[in-house]
């Protein structure tokens, strides 16, 4: 389909490792678990607006490198004892590349 | 595959707790039944008193309600008792005739009042204090009666007879010893204690042994040995607790005073496990909740076949929860021959502590009137720390240590609720106190996840551990001292280092599986940690992982709050030329820098850098001859010097020059946190040495050495290492107690709590006596540093690690497709 962009190689997103997207309006950070899932959020944490693409991923969560809150890259749900969501964006990968669907919002904060 | 059966018979704080550990290990392994005699759900039975004095109501203390219960797939029956173990069949037989059949089967029967079989004894109006049915009967008799006895002046018996007395009862406690809780107390502060309760109202009769108990449909009076009786309407029997072992018994387990189990908390039974009041374990009962719950969680690691951890005793310590008194007591309070005691005895102000010591480490602590740093000694003493370097203050409290710079006012127990505890993340003590209480937390770490409070800097500790403590009375489970690295094992950090040395683990996926770490590939609390240790431990060998690292080592500089990075070049021992501020200007000119800064360990900060910019800038920086500054990392950031002897008139060494060469010595080496040096060049210090990890003052005859210091946080001065005499010397130890540091550290531990947990005469026997270790220390770390010492800015510069200061954009990325 259209909607779908093409946005990177696979292999440019460190594994356990996340890559900074700009878009005309949006700051995305595109995460690549150590399971090579890729998951595209919008690049602030609910809490103090840290740029979570420098936080460290872990299985499926990434903790904000500003105060270690703890998101969730399926959901985007804040994790644990706080609270608050991120929006995702649709992602998926096709033979090493990594294509992005900003018209299919797949939640909203 | 059906899920494997496991009935726990007991529903209270102890099988519960295993249930509830067994669950964050193995939420899906069994089936499971949980059998209780009461009809309630699983209650915090420690706040009883505080219910009989009217200050809690039932519903706080539920711990666990009926829709727990549900939400975790257990089936729980109340009032239903189970009257029978058949071990052979692996059954057991409920009061109304049901049975059940167990894979594994979890003991939790608690312990019954110890009622003295005296005539008279099962006379209604006789009761024990044990549980809500026990508090309810009270309750009730304070209603319609005026008189009541209280046989015990034990913990539970002063509980009991003070939460009687607020329900307007006369009360009198009867105690067959001359003083009061002599579990706990020593007589100075038992009698302290004695003269507050009865200044508020409560009458003692001392060494009186109870011989009958009076009355004809109910209870009148107790009649004493020697003749003597009083008027009773009321008797609590609280005189102490024993081992529920009925069921066991009749089913044929080995008991004696409690249910016989070992280390993994097995029972003679394999397939039968026991936790809490009922169990027996290495000759001891335990009556206080600690120990329970230590219990619990290695009962669930076995129950959950993990297979290890072990359950090897408790030392417990004791509050008083009646309000307005308080009381703490640990250890062996009570002297032995070749003991030394510390007192402080304050009667005006009713202050009585005493701390019994042997070979400069607490065996116990008596604390009467002031207990706030009860904690802190009961740490001390489960921790067996050297206190030869506090010692002479040790009995005034940790904040005379300088804890967190909170300063005498703020003793927690008389801060109103308002004030705040956590500075960091602005919560007061009223959050704190409501979250334990509401949401049932018993950890530090769970007040953590649930406030905030304390888990930022962590300067506040302190105080959220006295809160928790004094909101929780005994029920508090202090920090174990052997802590877990993070939730992903059970392993603690010096087991870790262990594994990388002798096994040898020499990448993080050995490291995950040979430790069995739970999550696959660890979280952000323990993957930096092991990194360190991996690198520190194998340098030239492991490879740094980017991906393990906070994001500031990754892009080798301080994110700040606008997401934005200050970058700090490397001035050896502060000292610069013309030219290189004129690069530093340049560079700030071209980059358009927003704000420059001199840092306290003298050196220029430039704020406000765009992440994408960075690599630019430092091709400028080192092409001037700069390298990085560190002053992001857990790594040696700076060696601060004073004027000098060239300019100074007081000046003695070449301070300036050995500052110097100590930062080419050790700039680029990585640490279990940040480290910090200072040469000062006479004993006026102005380089402020003595507050460094490691710090040098130069005198006319040589160097004095001092480790172990810092600002910051909690302020602490170093202590004095040795005297040496030549500036090679000054080297060589400098690299071997960094190496030592660098290799036994627990990560994220400075210097300065370094060397109060491992004490300097450890450092000093390392260092100073054991010539060989010292010389192979200092060796290995300048092997070390061949690795280290390779500037991160040149190579990023030169293009290393490109994506990570490059963004993706959209636009080009379609273009490009």
């Amino acid at each position: 389909m259209s909607d779908w962009i093409a946005i990177a190689k696979l292999n440019e997103i460190p594994p356990m490792g996340a890559r900074k997207l700009l878009t005309e309006t949006l700051e995305i950070a595109l995460f690549r678990t150590g399971n090579d899932e890729v998951f595209a959020l919008r690049d602030r944490c609910p809490h103090r607006g840290g740029p979570l693409s420098q936080g460290i991923v872990h299985s499926n969560a990434v903790s904000c490198p500003l105060h270690n809150w703890k998101i969730d890259l399926q959901s985007g749900e804040v994790q644990g004892p706080d609270d608050g969501c991120v929006n995702t964006y649709a992602v998926k990968v096709d033979e090493g590349v990594v294509y992005l669907n900003l018209a299919l919002a797949e939640s909203a904060a | 595959m059906s899920k494997q059966k496991l009935i726990l018979i007991g529903n209270g704080m102890a099988g519960v707790r295993t249930v509830e550990e067994l669950l964050k290990l193995e939420p899906e392994m069994y089936e499971i039944t949980i059998f209780g005699a009461e009809p309630h759900p699983n209650y915090n039975r420690i706040m009883l008193s505080p219910v009989l004095a009217g200050e809690k109501t039932i519903d706080d203390i539920v711990l666990n309600n009926r829709e727990w219960y549900a939400d975790n797939g257990i089936t729980l029956h109340t009032g239903d008792p189970v009257v029978a173990i058949d071990r052979i069949s692996r059954q057991v037989k409920t009061a109304s005739g049901n049975t059940l059949s167990y894979d594994r089967l979890l003991l939790a029967t608690g312990s019954n009042p110890f009622i003295i079989p005296v005539p008279g004894h099962e006379l209604p109006g006789v009761v024990g204090f044990r549980d809500i049915r026990d508090v309810e009967m009270m309750l009730e008799s304070a209603r319609q009666y005026q008189k009541a006895v209280v046989i015990g002046g034990g913990l539970l018996g002063l509980e009991a007879a003070n939460g009687l007395m607020k329900n307007g009862m006369d009360v009198t406690v009867v105690h067959l010893m001359d003083i009061l809780m002599e579990r706990q107390l020593d007589k100075p502060a038992a009698e302290l204690l004695k003269a507050s309760l009865a200044e508020s109202g409560m009458n003692f009769l001392m060494q009186a042994e109870t011989a009958e108990i009076l009355g004809d449909d109910r209870v009148r009076g107790v009649r004493f040995k020697d003749g003597s009786e009083i008027e009773a309407d009321l008797v609590v029997m609280a005189v102490g607790i024993r081992a529920n072992t009925e069921l066991a018994q009749q089913a044929g387990l080995h008991c004696e005073r409690g249910v016989v189990v070992n280390d993994t908390l097995q029972t003679f039974d394999p397939r039968i496990y026991a936790v809490g009041e009922c169990v027996q374990h290495r000759d001891s009962c335990y009556g206080l909740v600690a120990p329970l719950f230590e219990q619990a969680k290695v009962c669930a690691n076995h129950l959950a076949m993990l297979g290890y951890g072990r359950y090897e005793g408790s030392v417990t310590s004791t509050k008083l929860k009646v309000t307005g008194i308080d009381l703490f007591s640990a250890g062996e309070f009570n002297e032995e021959e070749g003991d030394e005691t510390l007192v402080l005895q304050d009667p005006a102000q009713g202050i009585y502590k005493k701390l019994v010591i042997w070979d400069n480490r607490i065996k116990g602590a008596v604390m009467y009137g002031d207990t706030m740093d009860g904690t802190w000694y009961f740490q001390l003493l489960r921790e067996e720390t050297d206190i030869s370097c506090f010692r002479n203050t040790i009995l005034f409290g940790q904040h005379d240590l300088g804890d967190a710079g909170h300063g005498d006012e703020t003793r927690v127990a008389m801060l109103s609720d308002d004030a705040e505890i956590c500075g960091c993340n602005g919560v007061c003590k009223g959050d704190i106190v409501n979250a334990i209480s509401s949401k049932g937390l018993f950890t530090l770490d769970e007040v953590r996840a649930h406030t905030k409070a304390s888990a930022s800097c962590g300067s506040c500790t302190g105080l959220v551990e006295s809160l928790l403590a004094s909101t929780m009375g005994e029920g508090y489970a202090a920090t174990p001292s052997e802590k877990a690295v993070c939730a992903c094992t059970e392993h603690s950090h010096d087991e870790v280092i262990q594994a990388i040395r002798t096994a040898p683990l020499k990448s993080m996926r050995d490291l995950f599986d040979y430790l069995n770490w739970k999550a696959p590939d660890g979280c952000s609390a323990c993957r930096p940690a092991l990194n360190y240790y991996l690198l520190a431990n194998w340098p030239g060998e492991y490879q740094d992982d980017a991906q393990s690292r906070f994001i500031n080592e990754r892009a080798h500089g301080n994110i700040q709050k606008d997401g934005t990075y200050s970058v700090v070049p490397r001035m050896f021992g502060g000292l610069c030329t013309a030219n290189d501020l004129r690069t530093i200007a340049d560079v700030a000119d071209k980059f358009e820098v927003p704000e420059i800064k001199v840092t306290g360990g003298q050196r220029i900060d430039l704020f406000g850098v765009k992440k994408e910019q960075l690599p630019a800038m430092w091709k400028d920086l080192t092409a001037a001859g700069f390298v990085s500054g560190h002053a992001y990392g857990k790594a040696m950031r700076t060696v601060k010097t004073c004027a000098g002897k060239t300019w100074c008139r007081f000046g003695t060494q070449n301070s300036t020059g050995l500052g110097v060469q100590l930062e080419e010595l050790t700039w680029g080496s990585w640490m279990p946190h940040k480290f910090k040096l200072a040469v000062s060049g006479c004993p006026r210090n102005c380089a402020e040495a003595t507050i460094k990890d490691f710090g040098v003052v130069c005198v006319d005859s040589g160097y004095e050495l001092h480790i172990g210091g810092n600002g910051g946080i909690k302020v602490r001065v170093t202590d004095l290492l040795c005297k040496v005499e030549t500036e090679a010397e000054v080297l060589e130890y400098c690299g071997a107690f960094t190496q030592l540091y660098r290799e036994e550290a627990h990560y994220l531990e400075r210097t300065a709590p370094w060397v109060e947990r491992v004490s300097l005469s450890y450092v000093k026997q390392r260092i100073l006596e054991d010539e060989v270790g010292r010389k192979a220390l200092f060796e290995r770390f300048q092997y070390g540093q061949q690795f280290a010492q390779i500037d991160p800015w040149r190579v990023r510069a030169e293009g290393a690690e490109a994506h990570e200061f490059k963004p993706l954009h959209i636009n080009q990325m379609r273009a490009v497709s």
